[in-house]
């Protein structure tokens, strides 16, 4: 049974942070690239942007959490989704307005998008220096440790507060995000944009409106994630270029401009890293009694090493690149 | 037309003349051994920049992986450059290492063989699916076969060390690995839309680091490898500046090569059928030319002379050290050379490479010392406390800066300060 806890603690629990973390980035990617048309390179910068602002929040105020007994960043963090939001709608209006007027091929979008990236990640080290910093300040994170019951396990399942937050939290934005798709007008006017742009103009949506607000929802979602994933860890200014290969994996997968998709694809490509680097070894040590005097079970048995984590999203990428370009939900080749 | 031409070559004339003085004062500052360092690493960059201008001028594909092409080029000096290591072809090692390679080999071979399988009438699903499992299993075969060889090269050797061949000899086997490797991510990607060419190319470059930072056994990984040797006398034997002023004339012949090779390639039909794809594909499509074949070229081509212009770049700074290659250094800094410069035009895209290298060590500088007056201005009038911090937070400026140059450029100088000048014949 602690083979199992350790599979829980070390796949369950991890695959569903990263997948939630995956998934936010990538349903902001996902809209930007359906509405706007061009892969949002600037994306991952705008988690560590938001998640700097909430560490700039928490240093003027610590203590405002003690009072519900949630950590303080967590209570600062709406304030720092609005900034954030804000920033987006400015960095679209001075960037990538001007491009688009001019009407120039996507794919110098996508370079205007890598020069946005370096300013921000410039800026962003310029003010608050090159190290790693805790989100928590005046308080400790806390650990829960679930003893399950009865003889079969010693080891506790570990979780985190943060790691609670951040599952209810992300299941919060995707309910929320749903409603508005559906029900709202400005959300039905964003779906037929990414549709039809067109067609959308010429039914009488405004497009600006449209774009400000896909820009509003992918600025608090990637805060949201930053946030969230620097509670879970720490708070790293190059946390980015590790970041947008998942993310971009997440939301091709899901097929782009379908948001559903890119929570699947968040979970796929989150749970494909953790369980392609699990040792599985662990898992087949209590059937080593079983097997004939002589046979030696493998001590090591992952697909690939912590350090090549990164060539699995990218492996995902290429496959669903190649089999089936319109993503799981069949959504746009654009 | 004519004197249009004429005003532009006048107008191009001016710019180089404008950009002899940055490099003059980068000299009379700094020195003539600091000078023509700079000049050795921007002539390095500007055969980076060239690889990228044919794939982004000429044909429109943007490589977000510069970097792992730069990697590449890097390692195959490395290993080609190095001396020998006698600890390790003295051992029993150099056979296991040859049996592991032998039994990969071999699985490839397998999973070649069963990917064919349809042709002897089996499903093609069933094919797939075989094939999958074969290479799984290949892939952990070989992993578990190599993983005691290169522990044991570790411990007992270090490394497998290099060849102790002559350095230009790496270069070549630097683009020749960079070209193989191209070939591989284009056949897979350039069907795809740019974008997602973008995002693959990133990755490959973050994956090809990772994997020379990690196998010790071959690279030494975060140990770094150095002296690498130089292809001209080193500085021990000529001083600082004679010996890198020789290294810049080597560089300097390479740079005119690829130059007077790319003209002839431009102005060729050859030249004429890339353009027309990157212009209109469909339109190309429907005169017969190969677009695909075309693309899949081009993209191999910019491969082969970013490893060229890495495995320059490595020997010169006389160190391999995979953590050194980054997406910033490597890959962005390149793209500002050639979109400021003029992509598809060569002179501009040379003419960018010299400007941008010199913005670029020279922000570092700069910043700092508009921190430090920002410091003792606000230590005397508001009592500030400085952060202490602050020569590693001005290297940032150099992000920033080059993020800002990318972002100008594109909004007021859409086509770079040379543009491409297509020739029109009437």
């Amino acid at each position: 049974m602690n083979e199992l806890v350790f599979f829980i603690n070390n796949v369950v629990v991890s695959g569903i942070v990263s997948s939630s973390i995956y998934a936010m980035g990538a349903i902001g990617v996902t809209l930007v690239f359906s509405i706007m048309r061009f892969a949002h390179f600037a994306h991952a910068d705008m988690m560590t942007l938001g998640a700097f602002f909430v560490l700039g929040l928490t240093m003027l105020f610590p203590e405002i959490g003690n009072a519900i007994g949630l950590p303080s960043a967590l209570i600062l963090m709406p304030i720092a989704m609005v900034m954030t939001a804000l920033t987006a709608v400015g960095i679209d209006r001075t960037f990538y307005k001007p491009l688009r007027d001019n009407n120039v091929k996507p794919i110098v979008l996508v370079i205007g998008s890598l020069g946005v990236t370096l300013m921000l990640q410039g800026l962003i080290r310029l003010v608050a220096g090159t190290g790693s910093r805790s989100m928590y300040i005046a308080e400790r994170k806390d650990i829960f440790r679930l003893e399950l019951p009865g003889e079969l396990a010693t080891r506790p399942i570990v979780i985190t507060e943060p790691q609670i937050i951040l599952f209810v939290f992300a299941v919060g934005a995707v309910v929320a995000l749903h409603w508005f798709l559906t029900r709202s007008r400005l959300g039905k006017a964003m779906r037929a944009m990414s549709d039809n742009p067109d067609l959308a103009r010429v039914s009488g949506i405004n497009t600006n409106t449209v774009i400000a607000v896909t820009w509003m929802i992918a600025g608090a979602l990637a805060t949201a994630a930053g946030t969230l994933l620097s509670l879970d860890v720490t708070l790293k200014p190059d946390l980015s270029f590790f970041l947008l290969l998942p993310i971009f994996a997440a939301a091709i997968v899901g097929g782009v401009g379908h948001p559903y998709g890119a929570i699947a694809g968040g979970f796929v490509v989150g749970f494909a890293e953790t369980l392609a680097v699990f040792n599985w070894a662990v898992l087949l040590r209590p059937f080593q009694d079983m097997l004939p005097a002589g046979w030696e079970l493998p001590t090591y048995l992952a697909f690939v090493g912590t350090e090549y984590k990164i060539t699995v999203p990218f492996f995902i990428l290429v496959a669903i690149l190649v089999w089936r370009p319109t993503g799981l939900f069949k959504g746009k080749v654009l | 037309m004519k004197l249009s031409t004429m005003s532009q070559s006048r107008r191009d004339l001016l710019l180089l003349l404008a950009l002899s003085i940055p490099v003059l004062g980068v000299f009379l500052t700094m020195g003539p051994a600091y000078g023509v360092r700079m000049s050795v690493e921007a002539a390095c960059y500007a055969i980076l920049a060239l690889g990228l201008t044919i794939q982004w001028g000429y044909a429109g594909q943007f490589n977000a992986g510069v970097m792992g092409f730069v990697a590449l080029g890097g390692v195959s000096a490395m290993l080609i450059s190095v001396p020998p290591n006698p600890d390790f072809w003295d051992s029993d090692l150099p056979g296991e290492l040859g049996r592991v390679l032998l039994i990969l080999l071999a699985g490839i071979a397998v999973v070649v063989a069963i990917s064919r399988l349809h042709r002897l009438g089996i499903p093609k699903q069933l094919r797939t699916a075989l094939t999958i499992i074969a290479a799984l299993i290949v892939y952990l075969t070989f992993v578990n076969q190599l993983a005691p060889v290169a522990g044991a090269i570790e411990s007992q050797a270090g490394f497998v060390g290099g060849l102790g061949l002559p350095a230009w000899l790496g270069w070549i086997v630097g683009g020749a690995l960079a070209g193989g490797i191209g070939y591989f991510i284009g056949h897979i990607c350039l069907g795809l839309r740019s974008d997602y060419l973008a995002i693959a190319t990133l990755g490959i470059a973050e994956i090809i680091k990772a994997f020379l930072k990690n196998v010790d056994w071959l690279t030494r990984g975060t140990a770094t490898v150095s002296p690498l040797p130089w292809p001209t006398p080193g500085a021990g034997e000529l001083g600082f500046v004679l010996s890198r002023s020789l290294y810049l004339s080597i560089t300097a012949v390479v740079i005119a090569a690829i130059f007077f090779l790319l003209h002839r390639a431009y102005h060729s039909p050859w030249g004429r059928t890339i353009r027309a794809i990157r212009d209109n594909e469909v339109s190309a499509a429907a005169m017969g030319k190969d677009i695909n074949k075309r693309r899949l070229e081009i993209f191999v081509f910019g491969c082969i002379l970013m490893g060229i212009g890495g495995a320059a770049l490595t020997s010169f700074n006389s160190i391999f050290d995979p953590t050194g290659y980054l997406p910033l250094n490597h890959t962005f800094l390149v793209l500002a050379m050639v979109i400021l410069g003029g992509p598809g035009n060569n002179l501009g895209t040379l003419f960018g490479a010299i400007l941008v290298y010199i913005i670029w060590i020279m922000s570092a500088p700069l910043a700092l010392f508009l921190m430090d007056t920002a410091v003792v201005i606000g230590q005397s009038w508001f009592g500030w406390e400085d952060p202490g911090n602050l020569d590693s937070r001005a290297l940032q400026a150099r992000v920033f800066v080059i993020g800002l140059l990318i972002s100008l450029v594109l909004r007021y100088a859409p086509k770079g300060l040379m543009p491409e000048r297509v020739p029109h014949h009437r």
